[in-house]
């Protein structure tokens, strides 16, 4: 959509940032044009936050210029990046709740009557205004508690438009969403640069950027890598600017040899924490040797039937045997010991307690067994020892055995989870997103770790939202909707047929 | 997010940190300095105060200093001690007997006020480590306090030892007993900790002074008119090893607690009970997740805060008391300000130590007896020290706020450093 001779909105020039021990920012580059949809790409890590941080005014720059429009600028705050006409969308969004869509855009510089009361009507004309001219479909008068996420944030974006912003900055926008939401998302983000917005575009997911950039920017370890146009840009080439090295995208398995079955659920029925059905009758069986992967649309009972297997949710009905012992409503330590290694869909919320050492966490199964502990007395030179084989042999990085597990990035704290559940010699490995929030190089890693485990003869069930990574790993393939298994396919299913199941078109197919 | 200080966050790569992870970034980060600015600020403010009411900072509080006792450490040195079994006299920097040495004597009565201000705070932080804020100090360390009189006062033939050891065990399971009922409607209803350990204080209170009072059960048969426990019996006193045992010297009740804290230290840190503690501390759902049970981890560290709190009051009545009256019960405030310890002592071993000798002095410094009233009235001495302590609570809880002041000092001393030149090479 730009053409070549539109004029540059915005411009950085040898952004350098450090912080102490670490060069976030070396020299950067970065501009941006009229109209275009500029991706920056990078692992976790890559000073991508940080450059942008500066951008919006968040951190001063050690050396280097921004110029808008030509001219130069400094910002002091994100009070001087709004002014400049630059508005960003984070991760996490700053909405109130309470307030309906309408107020929560006005916030700050709403339309007042009487001099102090909001005027509601022209409120709420404003906001629809705002939204017919780009085309969002949004309802101002709902209240943002009852919204979906990806309403959500089209609110974020209305709310910077509001404020008169032509350039965006999307901080990872499509991590919080699902696939249907995402594709809406890059829908509203052409209808914007249509009408002559400009928006940087941070992510680390490589088929995105391909699908909604028309330029890429790929940083590494602080610095610019290179710039290139989406015409001619390959994911292969793209993974390879990202991490520097040759990645393995697809992930290289022989034909599963399933053996006895270890994994049994039968009949499973639970209620969420409102005490609404969520999993309703599912039954399937895991073996030893082969992949199961459960495909689904968040919110489709996958979370309560991890829950309820695991044993930290208890069953309506139903029961689940791991290797033939019943631990049906029994509690994570006793599905522990049955050989149930897991990784959880949250390694902030569960998998990790942030504030132990590396140390402390990889023992968090075993402290009260030997060589850990004995007669309840711990012995930490031991946790250290094993966690410094363990961490070695991980390739995690970005600290030892004594440090705090929050200090590291988001991939080596998988990392971590992945080592730590695997050490453990379980007979059944439940993978719930195991690739949440990672980057390609720890992607690949943890991919080829499953397949691996998998060819030592442990069953492995695979939870996850993305569907690339269901394809690419699964011996079998499950759908869930709407708390029941839809569907069986084999992995030469199409994304179609899957995606049509997962939003309940599917009709029953059974794969022998 | 204009006021986002100047945390080091290099590796954003998971979106900008919670409120939460900052402040506890900015707490780790500030270590030791924090709580020493902390209580300094308090006194600084504490001292305007004093000059604001016509009296002189500096005097006063070298008149407190000098009430608590420490400058008996300036005192090191010059003091004799006798080797047992030979004329031989040595130097030694611990003056066993000297009760003219009034700085000794101020130390051993600051010494006193240590003891049971180390067990409520060790109460208050261990529960603290199990992500529990334990109100009732105040009412475990009573419940240890009318038990150890109850027992220390009842079978006045037993053996010595023997009596001392029932009485504070006794005190400890009561204790331990009290504070696990808040624990045990933690851990099964989810009864809110703060809410029934308030409750429970009450209802120790009441129970005592019921018992304790004239007609009660328990009050003693001599003088049916004074509303006071028994005495305790002479083998249950706790032996004292500084000071004269006729003038309240500091009994072994001070091994106690330093063991206490001890134990503290290892149990968090040596010991899966520990860990269990810290992990449920941090991340409940994380425990879980892990095998532990983290109900049985809530009722244990309960438990455990109150057996601390316990031991306390036993050795407060068996080492000095030897009494438990109505109007002590009504008067005591040890347990409240075991709160306090724990917050500005951030929970540690050596921090509650500290802590705990900060406000023993600051109690024994500002009586009426240490504090000359030609330099500060005895009347407002009281509520000089109430003062002080106040504002360290509230300090503490600001000092976050100190934190971030500290930290933003640093982001404008490194930008000034380094903004001058714009081709600042970095390296």
């Amino acid at each position: 959509m730009a053409e070549e001779a539109a004029p540059k909105v915005l411009e950085l020039k040898g952004i350098t940032k450090e912080f102490p021990g670490i060069l976030a920012n070396d020299r950067i580059d970065f501009d941006l044009r009229r109209g275009e949809v500029h991706a920056l790409l990078g692992e976790n890590g890559a000073g991508k936050s940080t450059l942008m941080n500066i951008l919006y005014g968040l951190y001063s720059p050690d050396s280097g210029e921004i110029l808008v429009k030509g001219k130069p600028a400094r910002f002091h705050g994100p009070g001087d990046a709004i002014e400049a006409g630059i508005g960003m969308v984070h991760q996490h969004f700053m909405l109130i709740p309470v307030m309906s869509v309408a107020e929560n855009i006005v916030l700050a510089t709403e339309p007042r009557k009487a001099g102090f009361l909001l005027d509601e009507d022209t409120a709420m004309k404003r906001v629809e205004d705002l939204a017919d001219t780009f085309r969002f479909r949004i309802d101002p008068h709902a209240k943002v508690e009852n919204i979906s996420v990806g309403q959500q944030q089209r609110v974020e974006i209305l709310k910077a438009l509001y404020r008169g912003a032509d350039v965006l900055i999307l901080d990872e926008p499509t991590a919080v969403l699902t696939p249907q939401e995402a594709l809406e998302l890059f829908a509203i983000l052409r209808n914007l640069t249509r009408e002559g917005m400009s928006v940087i575009f941070i992510t680390h997911k490589l088929n995105e950027v391909l699908e909604i950039a028309d330029r890429i920017t790929v940083l590494r370890r602080g610095k610019r890598i290179d710039s290139v146009p989406k015409a001619g840009a390959t994911e292969d080439h793209l993974a390879r600017l990202m991490v520097g090295r040759d990645v393995l995208l697809r992930v290289e398995k022989k034909a599963p040899q399933p053996g006895e079955t270890l994994l049994k659920v039968e009949n499973v029925s639970v209620v969420d924490d409102r005490g609404l059905p969520a999993v309703r009758g599912v039954s399937f069986e895991v073996k030893a040797g082969e992949i199961v992967g459960i495909a689904g649309v968040d919110g489709n009972g996958q979370t309560e039937l991890i829950d309820a297997i695991t044993g930290l949710r208890s069953l309506e009905e139903g029961q689940v045997t791991i290797g033939g012992k019943d631990v049906t409503n029994g509690n994570a330590r006793r599905v522990l010991d049955a050989g149930m290694g897991h990784i959880p869909e949250d390694r902030h919320r569960r998998g990790l307690v942030l504030d132990f050492t590396l140390a402390e966490n990889i023992a968090l199964h075993d402290y009260r067994e030997e060589p850990d502990s004995r007669f309840g007395w711990l012995f930490p030179k031991r946790l250290i020892a094993r966690a410094r084989r363990l961490l070695k042999a991980f390739d995690v990085r970005g600290g030892g055995p004594t440090t705090k597990a929050s200090a590291l990035s988001g991939g080596n704290q998988q990392k971590v989870v992945v080592a730590r559940e695997v050490e453990r010699d379980p007979r059944v490995l439940l993978a719930a997103q195991p690739t949440r929030g990672l980057d390609v190089g720890a992607i690949e890693f943890v991919h080829r770790r499953l397949v691996e485990e998998r060819d030592q003869g442990r069953a492995i069930m695979l939870v996850s939202l993305e569907l690339d990574e269901i394809l690419s790993l699964s011996d079998r393939i499950l759908v869930m909707f709407e708390g029941e298994v839809v569907g069986e396919y084999s992995p030469d299913v199409t994304p179609e047929e899957l995606g049509a199941a997962m939003t309940g078109v599917g009709r029953e197919q059974v794969v022998a | 997010m204009s006021d986002q200080p100047a945390i080091e966050q290099p590796s954003s790569g998971e979106g900008p940190p919670s409120p939460a992870a900052r402040l506890g970034a900015l707490q780790r980060a500030g270590g030791i300095v924090p709580p020493i600015l902390t209580a300094l600020l308090a006194f600084f403010v504490g001292g305007i105060v004093v000059a604001a009411s016509g009296h002189n900072p500096l005097t006063t509080y070298k008149e407190i200093f000098a009430g608590t006792g420490l400058n008996w450490f300036l005192q090191v040195g010059s003091y004799e001690v006798g080797l047992p079994f030979s004329d031989a006299t040595v130097w030694f920097p611990w003056e066993t007997n000297d009760i003219n040495s009034e700085a000794a004597f101020n130390l051993q009565q600051t010494l006193l006020l240590w003891v049971p201000l180390v067990m409520t705070g060790l109460a208050v932080a261990f529960a603290f480590r199990c992500g529990l804020f334990n109100i009732g100090g105040q009412g475990q360390y009573i419940v240890g306090a009318g038990v150890g009189v109850w027992v220390g006062s009842s079978w006045v033939d037993m053996n010595p030892g023997l009596h001392i050891v029932l009485a504070i065990g006794l005190a400890a399971l009561a204790g331990a007993f009290w504070a696990g009922i808040a624990g045990f409607l933690k851990a099964t209803v989810g009864a809110h900790e703060v809410i029934t350990t308030i409750m429970l204080n009450w209802i120790a209170y009441w129970i005592w002074i019921f018992a304790f009072g004239q007609g009660g059960p328990l009050q003693n048969k001599v003088n049916e008119s004074v509303p006071v426990s028994s005495d305790v019996a002479e083998g249950a006193k706790l032996p004292v090893f500084w000071g004269d045992p006729l003038l309240q010297g500091l009994h072994i009740g001070f091994i106690v607690a330093t063991v206490a804290l001890v134990a503290y230290w290892l149990t968090l840190t040596r010991t899966t009970l520990g860990y269990e503690v810290r992990a449920v501390g941090f991340n409940p759902e994380a425990a879980r997740y892990g095998g532990i049970n983290v109900a049985r981890s809530y009722i244990l560290a309960m438990a455990i805060a109150g057996m601390f709190a316990g031991i306390g009051g036993a050795l407060d009545i068996l080492g000095w008391q030897f009494r438990l009256g109505v109007i002590d019960i009504q008067n005591s405030a040890i347990g409240f300000i075991g709160i306090a310890v724990a917050l500005l002592g951030r929970n540690t071993a050596i921090g509650v130590a500290l802590s705990a000798l900060l406000f023993g002095a600051l109690l024994n410094g500002t009586s009426t007896r240490n504090l000359d009233p030609e330099v500060f009235q005895p009347e407002l001495a009281g509520n000089l020290t109430l003062m002080i302590q106040a504002l360290v609570v509230l300090f503490v809880g600001a000092d976050l706020l100190i934190l971030a002041l500290w930290a933003r000092a640093k982001r404008i001393g490194r930008g000034r450093h380094s903004g001058a030149p714009v081709a600042g090479t970095p390296t």
